[in-house]
């Protein structure tokens, strides 16, 4: 039940670190870098290692970050680690591994400009290193894209639920928008750690001693043998497939009547929602999907949509990146546009409504 | 062979049982099955066999989970002490220990080997330094010795080309977080009993939460050397023991 002192005005960033405590995770392990640092710090300030017995831990880089999440999520344990764009960067190998070794876990991304060092105002740039495994091999990580600091507190919990039900890195992709903005939020109930045995019970893969001599478990993405490494891929594309039939999450805001889609995730889909308001006073019937699941992709429903509507515009806050996945859903059955800015800047709602006009030739 | 001699009462050494029959990937005259033996040995002896949890490297010892019956994580290259820092500091109680060669533990894995050092986790690093790399083919390692030849330094190691050989476990002694840094070998059976006390002193720090603990072995690569058995025990003997210096550079027990 909630509680009045759960109901809290902060930052996303914030958000993150407190619905991490609150919803048994074992271990946080990051790395300072803007606009993030806040999750570590909510954390240091906090002390959950004094109540809930959660491990903080400040490491010497993103890439010891992520091995600390490779070994914690294959002794069966939920850590998490977060960064921004250059460190996820950074972390790709560790990613990589993980999926390959099916270890569960949660990478927070709050995104900023790029490429390289970049800026350090918000971005979407990072879509297709997110959702297109963004590693070496054949892989892809479950990305959940929040558009409040609401979901920010919310997606922690599901994400680890997704990993450790599928075997499977999953990553909040945010940005610096949702992670800084702060917003009305009603944090997760408490929930405890689990115990030594639940964790044996629910991860008897798990590298944790070999208690009671059972087999040894081994955490390992090395096979030499080609049919065996095979095989082991063909696992895990069954893996993918099973998660692209049951884990799609979307969101529809004004579809129904709608001539024209816009399509944002994140906080374009905030920006998006105050356009569409304006366009229908002005009479145009335009609606929002809001991808909550950048993979698996809502494939499906943009499929059914485009059928419905006169011309689809992917609104992102980078050069375009989305739009590729949400042609590929639409196969050419409506004209799809794509509008974003670059740079760190985000784009207003007046531009958003005047790139829907001029591609799509609607009067003003 | 008289069968009868293999009564109980006659046996007076047998391979520790968390050692499996598995034929070993390992060169003849290498120091890999020897250190092996001893982290098997040292656990059983222990009582570890629930408890403990190694993370093997890149390198020749990748598949170091192979040959020892113990749950173990097979980490990237260089980042056994990372996924060994996060495995005790969710699991306390349980033995963590790596397992890594020169070029994982001392070029590719530098910083995360000083920093969960100096961090002083409660972890063992066993150090397998053979100045070369092994498993890909006997290139230059971090550690290999002045003049020394291998695949990458075919003329000898220079300083103007290659720089100077690491000596990290010398670094090792000087961080705060460490408490007992040794370096050892396994050439000779006297060296085989000092280095697997020193594991055993290791893994016992590691269980008592006394901080960090190294033991360095200094180890043949007869392939890699193009030596051998007998000629690599007696060229580490004679070139890798005066640049490498065996005994204990730090014990703060």
């Amino acid at each position: 039940m909630t509680q009045e002192n759960d109901i809290v005005l902060m930052k996303g960033n914030e958000a993150i670190a407190h619905a991490a405590i609150r919803c048994g995770c074992d271990g946080y392990f990051g790395y300072p870098i803007t606009p993030q640092s806040e999750i570590l710090e909510t954390l240091a300030l906090e002390k959950p290692w004094e109540t809930t017995g959660m491990v903080v831990l400040q490491a010497e880089s993103e890439v010891a970050s992520i091995n600390m999440i490779y070994g914690g999520g294959g002794a069966g344990k939920r850590v998490m680690t977060s960064s921004s764009s250059p460190g996820v960067a950074l972390m790709q190998e560790g990613i990589a591994y993980m999926a390959g070794a099916e270890i569960p876990g949660l990478i927070v991304n709050v995104q900023r400009g790029g490429p390289g060092l970049g800026t350090i105002q918000p971005s979407q740039g990072d879509y297709f290193q997110a959702t297109r495994g963004g590693g070496n091999g054949d892989y892809y990580i479950l990305v959940l894209a929040p558009s409040s600091v609401q979901e920010m507190a919310d997606f922690v919990d599901l994400s680890f639920e997704l990993a450790f039900k599928y075997r499977i890195p999953a990553m909040i992709l945010s940005d610096g928008v949702v992670g800084q903005v702060m917003e009305k939020v009603v944090l997760p109930p408490f929930k405890p750690r689990r115990t030594e045995e639940e964790i044996e019970r629910e991860c008897p893969w798990a590298s944790t001693g070999r208690k009671g001599g059972r087999p040894i478990n081994v955490i390992t993405s090395l096979e030499l043998m080609p049919e065996a490494m095979e095989k082991h891929n063909l696992h895990l594309q069954e893996k993918y497939n099973l998660i692209r039939e049951n884990e799609v999450r979307y969101e529809e805001w004004q579809t129904e009547d709608a001539d024209y889609l816009i399509i944002a995730f994140g906080s374009a889909a905030r920006i998006a929602q105050k356009a569409i308001g304006d366009m229908r006073s002005q009479g145009l019937r335009v609606g929002l999907l809001r991808p909550i699941t950048l993979w698996p992709f809502p494939t499906k429903r943009i499929c059914e949509l485009s059928e419905q509507v006169k011309g689809i515009l992917s609104f992102e806050i980078n050069a375009g990146q989305m739009v590729e996945d949400v042609r590929l859903a639409v196969e050419g059955r409506t004209p799809v546009a794509h509008y974003g800015k670059m740079g760190g800047i985000v784009p207003t709602p007046d531009e958003l409504i005047q790139a829907l006009k001029s591609n799509f030739q609607l009067k003003d | 062979m008289d069968e009868s001699i293999l009564s109980p009462e006659n046996i007076v050494y047998k391979k520790p049982t968390l050692m499996n029959d598995n034929h070993m990937h390992y060169c003849p005259g290498c120091s890999h099955g020897v250190v092996h033996k001893l982290v098997a040995e040292v656990i059983e002896e222990m009582g570890m066999t629930e408890k403990a949890v190694g993370v093997s490297p890149v390198g020749c010892s990748v598949f170091a989970y192979k040959y020892i019956d113990i749950d173990w994580q097979e980490a990237a290259h260089g980042r056994a002490p990372a996924i060994a820092t996060a495995i005790k500091r969710l699991w306390p109680d349980r033995l963590v220990f790596t397992y890594q060669g020169d070029g994982d533990l001392a070029c590719i894995g530098t910083a995360e080997t000083i920093h969960a050092l100096n961090r002083g986790e409660n972890i063992t690093i066993i150090f397998i330094n053979n100045a070369i790399y092994g498993m890909t083919g006997g290139q230059m390692a971090p550690t290999t010795l002045m003049g020394m030849k291998t695949a990458t330094c075919p003329y000898g190691r220079q300083a103007d080309l290659h720089g100077y050989p690491l000596k990290i476990t010398e670094i090792a002694a000087q961080l705060e977080g460490t408490c007992y840094v040794t370096r050892q070998s396994v050439h000779s059976v006297a060296a085989i009993r000092k280095a697997k006390k020193a594991i055993r002193t290791a893994f016992e720090n590691s269980m008592n939460h006394r901080g960090s603990s190294l033991v360095e072995i200094v180890s043949t690569c007869s392939s890699g050397w193009k030596l051998s058995p007998v000629q690599a025990n007696q060229w580490m003997e004679e070139n890798m023991f005066k640049f490498y210096e065996l005994g204990d550079l730090k014990n703060t027990l």
